[in-house]
């Protein structure tokens, strides 16, 4: 049987992300850094609601292609779009933001590719979805769903933006 | 299926061509960064065999591979066995026994990247061969005009100078072609060949050649190292009748021309000096260019895996 979150469900994942980043950075300014794809998307919908209260908020996309563990096993390397990161990140303190939190691989390749943009005081994780399964000693900060699944099940996420629909779908490994 | 070697224009498809183009934009942007370096070839081990001399695209190749962050090994030729009767099997098999994975070979003789290529599992990248091809070059030029132009349909490119020898006249003339560019060529007719492809005009008369209305002139280096065979009178004639003189500068920005030329420049032959302070001269976004390039090219290919 799949399970399959909706648009209200993505929406309220979100809206429990923005609420407990507030918690943590009441007022500080905020850096919010989206991993392609997708993680993009989060972090834009994440910006606008935190853009809300009063305090400085950045937004960035940062592409990990470059960084990723797994060049030589790939039969074609990934499509390079690139980052866009227009604020300097020295002293700065980073959200990283991105769909899925699976093996933490991505998120160990983005941190390797901050790093070459700058040295910020302190770097948080942000994801719309954990689905369990570490290969890295990596956690999130903030999380929006919590997912049990098997290593082999399938986590599709479409957002709006960048699919035309929201929906998160577990299919499960037949 | 990616490929293994990038060995002339002709070979690739033209989405292949696009996909190369565009994937040079982000290497480009990292240039702007601090660390201009990143760890994709990591431990990746590529191979510069240039058996002619060159400097720029020696120095281009080396710098993209390094912010790859690959290891670089130059087999230089002069002091290797090479001069000392090594054939070129064995030097490859050499280097295949050295586990490298990319090699970029220049040689003087057309379709030796192509022989080195189905010799080894490294990707081979030809750097310039004879009077065949230079893909690099080509790619870096289609993406420099790019720039400008996003859009080359249309748009008409001039190219001045020896194209008989010219490798990068024949690779250069093809990518424009193949995106949608039109190609004319001017030269003394000593240096034309006798069949240009399909679609491209030919031209000995600098006027004749303007009143087509390029859009950029293309300029290519006038080998010195040639002039024991007289193609023409003197070098001051040639830049009377064929270069850029001040007078024609003036008219180029005029016109709105954009000038390329891959270097290096021979000021007072195809180019004055007042070329240096150009506002339109697009040669240093070339240089700049190529790094990019020749980063998505290398970034691209996939060796194949050791034995």
């Amino acid at each position: 049987m799949p399970v399959t979150f909706h648009a209200d469900d993505i929406e309220n994942a979100i809206d429990t992300l923005a609420q407990a980043i507030r918690l943590r950075h009441p007022s500080e300014p905020l850096t919010l850094i989206g991993i392609r794809s997708r993680g993009d998307e989060v972090a834009e919908r994440l910006c606008t609601r935190l853009a809300e209260d009063d305090r400085e908020i950045h937004l960035g996309i940062l592409d990990i292609s470059l960084y990723r563990d797994d060049f030589g096993h790939l039969r074609e390397n990934p499509k390079l779009q690139g980052s866009e990161i227009d604020v300097p990140l020295d002293d700065a303190t980073v959200i990283l933001v991105d769909d899925v939190l699976f093996t933490g691989r991505t998120i160990r390749a983005a941190l390797d590719a901050l790093s070459d943009y700058g040295r910020p005081s302190k770097v948080e994780l942000a994801v719309l979805i954990d689905r369990g399964h570490r290969e890295m000693p990596i956690s999130a900060d903030f999380i929006g769903i919590s997912l049990a699944t098997e290593r082999l099940d399938h986590v599709m996420v479409s957002l709006e933006n960048t699919d035309g629909k929201d929906q998160i779908e577990l299919i499960p490994h037949s | 299926m990616p490929r293994k070697d990038l060995l002339d224009i002709h070979s690739l498809s033209t989405e292949e061509i696009i996909a190369l183009l565009d994937q040079a934009t982000p290497f480009k942007e990292l240039f702007t960064r601090s660390v201009k370096k990143v760890p994709a070839l990591k431990g990746k081990g590529v191979l510069m065999l240039f058996y002619e001399p060159s400097t720029r695209t020696h120095s281009s190749f080396e710098v993209a591979a390094k912010r790859l962050s690959a290891d670089v090994t130059n087999f230089d030729v002069p002091s290797s066995s090479i001069t000392k009767g090594e054939s070129v099997r064995e030097t490859i098999e050499t280097l295949q026994a050295m586990r490298t994975d990319y090699i970029i070979v220049r040689h003087a003789r057309s379709g030796l990247p192509a022989a080195i290529a189905k010799m080894t599992n490294a990707s081979v990248i030809n750097a310039g061969d004879g009077a065949h091809a230079h893909p690099t070059q080509a790619l870096l030029d289609a993406f420099t005009l790019r720039e400008i132009h996003p859009e080359l349909r249309g748009k008409r490119v001039l190219i001045v100078g020896d194209i008989l020898h010219s490798r990068v006249a024949r690779s250069t003339t093809e990518i424009f072609l193949r995106l949608g560019a039109e190609v004319a060529w001017l030269a003394p007719g000593s240096l034309l060949p006798s069949a240009p492809p399909a679609g491209v005009r030919c031209f000995t008369d600098y006027d004749t050649a303007m009143a087509w209305q390029p859009c950029a002139l293309y300029l290519l280096r006038v080998q010195m190292e040639r002039q024991d065979v007289q193609y023409f009178p003197s070098l001051r004639e040639y830049h009377r009748v064929y270069g850029v003189t001040e007078d024609r500068l003036k008219r180029l920005a005029d016109a709105g021309i954009h000038l390329m030329h891959p270097g290096p420049v021979n000021r007072g032959v195809e180019l004055c000096d007042a070329v240096m302070d150009y506002p339109l001269s697009l040669i240093n976004q070339q240089v700049e260019n190529g790094i990019a390039i020749r980063m998505a090219v290398l970034y691209s290919l996939k060796p194949e895996p050791h034995a």
